[in-house]
C-alpha cells in the first residue's frame, strides 16, 4: 500500500469541508428565527452545489430558511444538498483510497431497489426532524427531543424501516443527553449532528430504504475481521471477507452482517449472545475458519445478505494469510449511492513493517496515521497493548476529522514467544478465555432477567 | 472550529458499563430525573418505581399498582438507594453526579458518598405523579428484548463504533 498518498491533501477537500461547516454552523442555531450569520450559512451551502442538479432547488430553500419560512421539503432540499456535497467528499477519498491499494473496483451498475414503505411513518419522522432544525442543537427542550420517541416506537417493529427507526434512536438519545441536566452549555457534535440530521430527513423519502435487490453467489468465503457498531439500543456486527466465486474470476471483498435492537443493558458479551445465533459466519471468526456458500443473496454493493442454511463451515483460514495473499488481488465493492459519506468508508486495508507509537499513531514507510484502537470490541482480545505490540495488521481504513485513519480488525504478535493472530470478533461466536467467559457468563444473566421481566410484565397488558 | 465538532463520530454519549439487572433492571437518566425500577425483595410480581430529581434531589418510590413505598418516609428508601447505586455502576459516578447536580463523589465508594450528600441536604419527598410515565418507560424498554435480529445491512449504525474501554 502507498501510505504516502493516504497523507498527502486531496484537492478541493477543504473547499467543500467549509461549505458543510457553515451549514453545519446554522443548525446549531435552529431556522425558526434565523439571522444572517445564519443566512450566510445557507448560501454557503447552495453556493457549494452550484452547477449540479440540485443548484435551484437547494438555492431556493436557503433563501426561504434565511427568511425563517422554510417548509418541510426546504429542510429535505437543504439536506440533499450537503448530502451531495459530502458525496462528493466521499468519491475524492475513495479515489485516493483505490490510488493507495492499487485495487479494482466492480464498475457493475446496480439495479434499483424494490418496494415502498408506509408514508405516513416517514412523514411523521421527517416532521420530527423539521422541528428539531427549528429549534437548533441550542434552543432544544426535553419536549422537542422526546418527539422521537413515538416515532421511533411506531417505526421499529417494521424491519424495513428498522434503518430510519435505529439512526433516530441514536440520534434523539444524544440529544436527550444533551439537551438535560449537567450537560455542558454551548458544545455540540456539529458535523456528527447534522449528519445525522440530514441522513434522516433523506431516509423519509419513500423509497429511500427499500430493500436492495439481491442475485445469488456461490463459493468460498474468507474472513478478514469483525467490525462491531452500536448505540445504547442497537447493535450491528458486519464481518468483512473476501468470496472467491466458485465459478472463478476474482475475488470481490463483501460484508456480511446481522443487527438487532437492544436494551441498553444488553451490552460487552451479550452483544455477540444477541446476534450469535443469526449469523454462523461469527463462529468461523472466531474458529479462524472460511466458509462455503451456497447460492447466498449478495447486493450489488458487496452485503451478503446472510441466511444460515446457505452457509456450511469450511478449512482453517487465517485472516492475516488472507489479507497478504487474497486481499490485493480482491475488487473493491461498489457504494450504494446515498451511502455516499466519508463515515461510510472502512476499506480492508493490509499492513506490515510498521510502528505504533504511545499515542496510538502508527507510522509506515514514513507516513503516520491514527489508529482506532479504541474501535474494538469490549468483549474480545484486541485491547491496543496488543496492536501496539504488533508486526502485521488487517485493518479498516477509515477517514474522520479530516485525516485517513486505521482500524485494526486482526494482528499478528507474538503471544508468549509464540505468533498468534488476534482479532477484534475473535469472542464472537464464543470464547474459552478466561475473561471472556466471565463475561459471557454476567451477560447471560443479565439477559436472562430481562427476558423474566419482560415475560412477566410485558405480556400482563 | 475544534476538532469535535468536525468528526462525524465525535464521541457523545459515553458507553454504559455491565452491571447486574436482579435487583434493579432498569435505571435511566431521563426527564430531569435518576429514575427506575427496582424490583422486590419479597413478591416476584411486585417492583418499585423509583426516583430522585437533578437539582432538588426530590424523591418518591412506590409499587407499580401506586401504592406508597412503606420505606420511603422522610428520607430515600432501600429502593432509591438501590436504583442510585446501580446507576453509579452503569453511567459512572460522575455522569450521575452531573445530571443530579450533586458534589462529584469520587472513585471511592461513590454511591455511599453520593447518597450521603444527597441525604444530608434532607431532600423533600415528592408524589408519585410520574411513576405511571416511568413504569412505562420500563416496558418500552424491556420491549427492546422482542425485536427479532435481521441479517440486511444497517449502513446508519456506521455513526456509532463501539468503543473499549482501556485500562
Ligand atoms: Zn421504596
Amino acid at each position: 500500500m502507498r501510505a504516502d498518498l493516504l497523507t498527502d491533501a486531496v484537492a478541493g477537500l477543504e473547499a467543500a469541508l467549509e461549505a458543510v461547516d457553515a451549514f453545519d454552523q446554522v443548525l446549531a442555531a435552529g431556522l425558526l428565527r434565523p439571522g444572517p450569520a445564519q443566512a450566510a450559512g445557507l448560501t454557503a451551502l447552495a453556493g457549494a452545489v452550484t452547477g449540479t442538479p440540485l443548484a435551484s432547488r437547494t438555492a431556493e430553500a436557503a433563501e426561504k430558511a434565511a427568511g425563517g419560512a422554510a417548509a418541510e421539503d426546504d429542510f429535505l432540499a437543504l439536506a440533499a444538498g450537503r448530502t451531495a456535497l459530502l458525496g462528493s467528499v466521499h468519491d475524492a477519498l475513495m479515489s485516493r483510497i483505490g490510488e493507495a491499494t492499487g485495487r479494482e473496483s466492480v464498475t457493475e451498475e446496480a439495479p434499483g431497489s424494490a418496494g415502498a414503505s408506509p408514508a405516513n411513518l416517514l412523514n411523521a419522522a421527517r416532521s420530527w426532524l423539521c422541528d428539531v432544525a427549528r429549534a437548533g442543537w441550542q434552543g432544544l427542550d426535553r419536549e422537542t427531543v422526546a418527539g422521537a420517541a413515538p416515532v421511533v416506537s411506531a417505526l421499529l417493529p417494521d424491519t424495513g424501516l428498522r434503518r430510519l427507526a435505529v439512526l433516530l434512536d441514536g440520534f434523539a438519545a444524544e440529544l436527550a443527553a444533551s439537551a438535560g441536566p449537567g450537560a455542558p452549555a454551548g458544545r455540540f457534535p456539529l458535523r456528527r449532528w447534522a449528519d445525522l440530521w440530514a441522513r434522516g430527513l433523506i431516509l423519509t423519502v419513500p423509497g429511500a430504504i427499500s430493500p436492495p435487490r439481491t442475485s445469488g453467489v456461490t463459493g468460498r468465503l474468507l474472513p478478514l475481521g469483525v467490525d462491531l457498531t452500536e448505540h445504547a439500543t442497537a447493535v450491528q456486527a458486519q464481518v468483512h471477507a473476501i468470496l472467491e466465486p466458485a465459478v472463478g474470476g476474482p475475488p470481490r471483498l463483501v460484508r456480511a452482517a446481522a443487527s438487532a435492537p437492544k436494551p441498553d443493558t444488553v451490552i460487552g458479551a451479550g452483544l455477540w449472545q444477541l446476534l450469535r445465533p443469526h449469523l454462523s459466519l461469527l463462529a468461523a471468526v472466531s474458529e479462524g475458519r472460511s466458509m462455503d456458500l451456497e447460492d447466498m443473496p449478495v447486493t450489488a454493493e458487496g452485503d451478503l445478505i446472510w441466511d444460515d442454511a446457505r452457509a456450511t463451515p469450511g478449512e482453517p483460514a487465517d485472516p492475516l494469510a488472507t489479507a497478504r495473499v487474497t486481499l490485493p488481488t480482491a475488487a473493491d465493492p461498489r457504494t450504494a449511492p446515498l451511502d455516499r459519506h466519508p463515515a461510510r468508508i472502512a476499506v480492508p486495508v493490509f499492513l506490515e513493517a510498521y510502528t505504533v507509537a504511545e499515542d496510538g499513531t502508527c507510522t509506515v514507510t514514513g507516513c503516520t496515521l491514527p489508529v482506532d484502537a479504541g474501535r474494538a470490541p469490549a468483549a474480545g482480545p484486541l485491547t491496543a497493548a496488543a496492536v501496539k505490540a504488533s508486526t502485521a495488521c488487517v485493518g479498516l481504513l477509515r477517514w474522520d476529522d479530516g485525516t485517513f485513519r486505521l482500524q485494526p480488525l486482526a494482528v499478528e504478535t507474538t503471544v508468549k514467544k509464540r505468533k498468534a493472530v488476534v482479532g477484534a470478533g475473535d469472542w464472537g461466536g464464543g470464547t474459552a478465555d478466561k475473561a471472556g467467559l466471565r463475561a459471557e457468563k454476567a451477560a447471560a444473566d443479565a439477559r436472562t432477567v430481562l427476558s423474566e421481566r419482560a415475560g412477566r410484565l410485558l405480556r400482563k397488558r | 472550529m475544534p476538532d469535535w465538532e468536525r468528526a462525524s463520530l465525535a464521541r457523545v454519549v459515553p458507553p454504559a458499563r455491565p452491571r447486574k439487572l436482579a435487583k434493579v433492571p432498569f435505571v435511566e437518566l431521563a426527564d430531569g430525573r435518576l429514575q427506575g425500577v427496582v424490583s422486590s425483595g419479597s413478591d416476584i410480581e411486585r417492583v418499585y418505581v423509583s426516583s430522585v430529581a437533578s437539582g432538588t434531589f426530590e424523591f418518591s418510590c412506590g409499587t407499580n399498582n401506586n401504592r406508597p413505598c412503606g420505606g420511603a418516609r422522610g428520607s430515600f428508601c432501600n429502593h432509591v438507594r438501590a436504583l442510585i447505586t446501580e446507576a453509579v455502576v452503569q453511567y459512572g459516578p460522575g455522569r450521575v453526579a452531573r445530571y443530579l447536580k450533586a458534589d462529584d463523589p469520587g472513585d471511592e465508594d461513590a454511591a455511599a458518598t453520593l447518597i450521603a450528600g444527597m441525604t444530608a441536604a434532607r431532600p423533600p419527598q415528592g408524589d408519585r405523579g410520574s411513576a405511571g410515565t416511568v413504569f412505562s418507560r420500563f416496558l418500552r424498554h424491556l420491549a427492546y428484548t422482542e425485536f427479532a435480529p435481521a441479517t440486511a445491512p444497517l449502513p446508519e449504525l456506521q455513526w456509532f463504533p463501539t468503543a473499549r474501554a482501556e485500562a
